[in-house]
């Protein structure tokens, strides 16, 4: 297939360098396209099965043991923060139950010496209605016998101005029986 | 043949040559190409190699415990194919999981630096993508024996169905077996061959005036759809590999 000009370098060109046919069935060139592509082919295959898969399966190995770690830590966190919250709300009940404890404490103190001061008072007032009683009494035992000695004057001047003649010892019995009666 | 309209005059009205792109020519010089002789296959393979490096090596070699971009994209393709191949082929398949990653970053990567303007997509040549089907073809059937022994055979004698249908069966089954390495790798470069030469046949519409804004939004779509092509391509190949493996790893259906 050799053309007139000096560039046919196969016979899958023509004279002006472009293909005959589809460069794809041109057997020339196909030892050399095997060769090439064998040797890429191990090369890659050098590269990604000694150093880049290893690497990567590392890399995401790792990753996900991090992952777990720091899903661990954060389950542990979790938990620590709940222990905290029981302890917190513990000592909240505690404080709670102190506060009432004591508030029934003096609520009590507060009942007692309420119960004290009030009998105090009320011994106090006792006392101070039978001082009462008992000056009433006086008073009136003397107005009885202030009223009687009046009634027995009074009898007597009576008894005198009608002309009767009486003791003294006759009216004032007579008067007493019937301020008695 | 649409490559050689127009052999005569080069620069003359109209001139497709969609094909061009996927000529192998030596990087330095001219002359005949040699098995060793550094081309463009050279160049674009080395390329895809040094896409490795950067987005395996250099992207991963912090070890970050939060990713970056280019190691989170990594962790991606690492986490990709290694679940397509528990997935796919199951947890006994895992040893095997370098291999098929080497097969997809190669694919994957190439395809993608493939869409490059002024490129050369390496896995376009069935040369290319035959070596690999037909490694995979080759691993698979010696895994399978290994694995299995006579039992492997039990891949093309389908025990489900009824007797007499069976031998019917198992020659259909071992054509189909045998074939798997030609779809395989016909499928890949054929798609990438396909999607590129379309591209340069609107380009080569864009030199009509008329024409050349339909002719840009026209590569600009195939554009789009080539960069699906080109990751769905290297998945079609990668989870292939896998169901094969499946098939060797467990031939009982």
């Amino acid at each position: 297939m050799a053309a007139s000009t000096d560039q046919v370098v196969s016979k899958c060109l023509d004279g002006y360098g472009s293909a005959i046919g589809m460069p794809q069935l041109c057997g020339d060139w196909m030892a050399n396209q095997v060769f090439w592509l064998v040797v890429t082919l191990v090369v890659i295959f050098l590269i990604l099965s000694r150093i880049a898969l290893p690497r990567i399966a590392e890399v995401l190995a790792d990753r996900q043991g991090t992952i777990t770690n720091y899903l661990a830590a954060s389950e542990e966190l979790k938990s620590k923060a709940e222990e905290a919250e029981r302890s917190y709300i513990k000592a909240l009940n505690d404080a709670r139950s102190e506060a009432s404890r004591l508030l029934d404490a003096s609520k009590a103190e507060m009942k007692k010496e309420l119960q004290s001061a009030i009998s105090k008072a009320d011994t106090e007032i006792s006392v101070k209605v039978g001082e009462s009683e008992a000056s009433i009494a006086e008073i009136r035992k003397n107005a009885m016998s202030s009223i009687e000695k009046v009634a027995k004057d009074t009898a007597k001047e009576i008894v005198s101005a009608l002309g009767a003649k009486a003791d003294a010892k006759t009216i004032s019995t007579a008067v007493s029986s019937k301020m008695k009666g | 043949m649409a490559g050689t309209a127009q052999p005569s005059e080069k620069s003359d009205g109209l001139v497709f040559h969609p094909m061009d792109q996927f000529i192998v020519e030596p990087l330095f010089g001219s002359g005949p190409i040699y098995w060793y002789t550094v081309t463009n296959v050279t160049l674009w393979m080395g390329l895809s190699v040094v896409a490795v490096v950067l987005l395996m090596l250099v992207g991963t070699s912090k070890r970050a415990l939060v990713p970056g971009r280019a190691q989170s994209v990594g962790e991606l393709a690492y986490g990709f194919v290694h679940k397509m191949v528990e997935d796919v082929a199951g947890r006994d398949a895992i040893p095997y999981f370098p291999y098929i990653m080497t097969l997809f970053m190669f694919i994957v990567l190439s395809n993608f630096l493939g869409l490059l303007p002024m490129s050369f997509t390496t896995t376009s040549h069935i040369a290319v993508t035959a070596v690999m089907a037909i490694g995979v073809f080759l691993a698979v059937t010696v895994i399978g024996f290994v694995k299995n022994g006579v039992g492997f055979f039990s891949l093309f004698w389908i025990s489900s169905a009824p007797l007499a249908l069976r031998p019917a069966l198992a020659l259909i089954e071992i054509i189909s077996y045998f074939v798997r390495p030609v779809s395989h790798s016909i499928r890949l470069a054929g798609n990438m061959m396909a999607g590129h030469a379309v591209i340069k046949v609107f380009a080569a519409f864009a030199g009509v005036a008329l024409i050349s804004p339909l002719s840009v939004v026209a590569i600009t779509a195939m554009y789009a759809l080539e960069i699906l092509v080109s990751f769905i391509q290297a998945y079609v190949f990668a989870i292939l590999t896998c169901v094969y493996l499946k098939d060797a790893l467990h031939p009982h259906h």
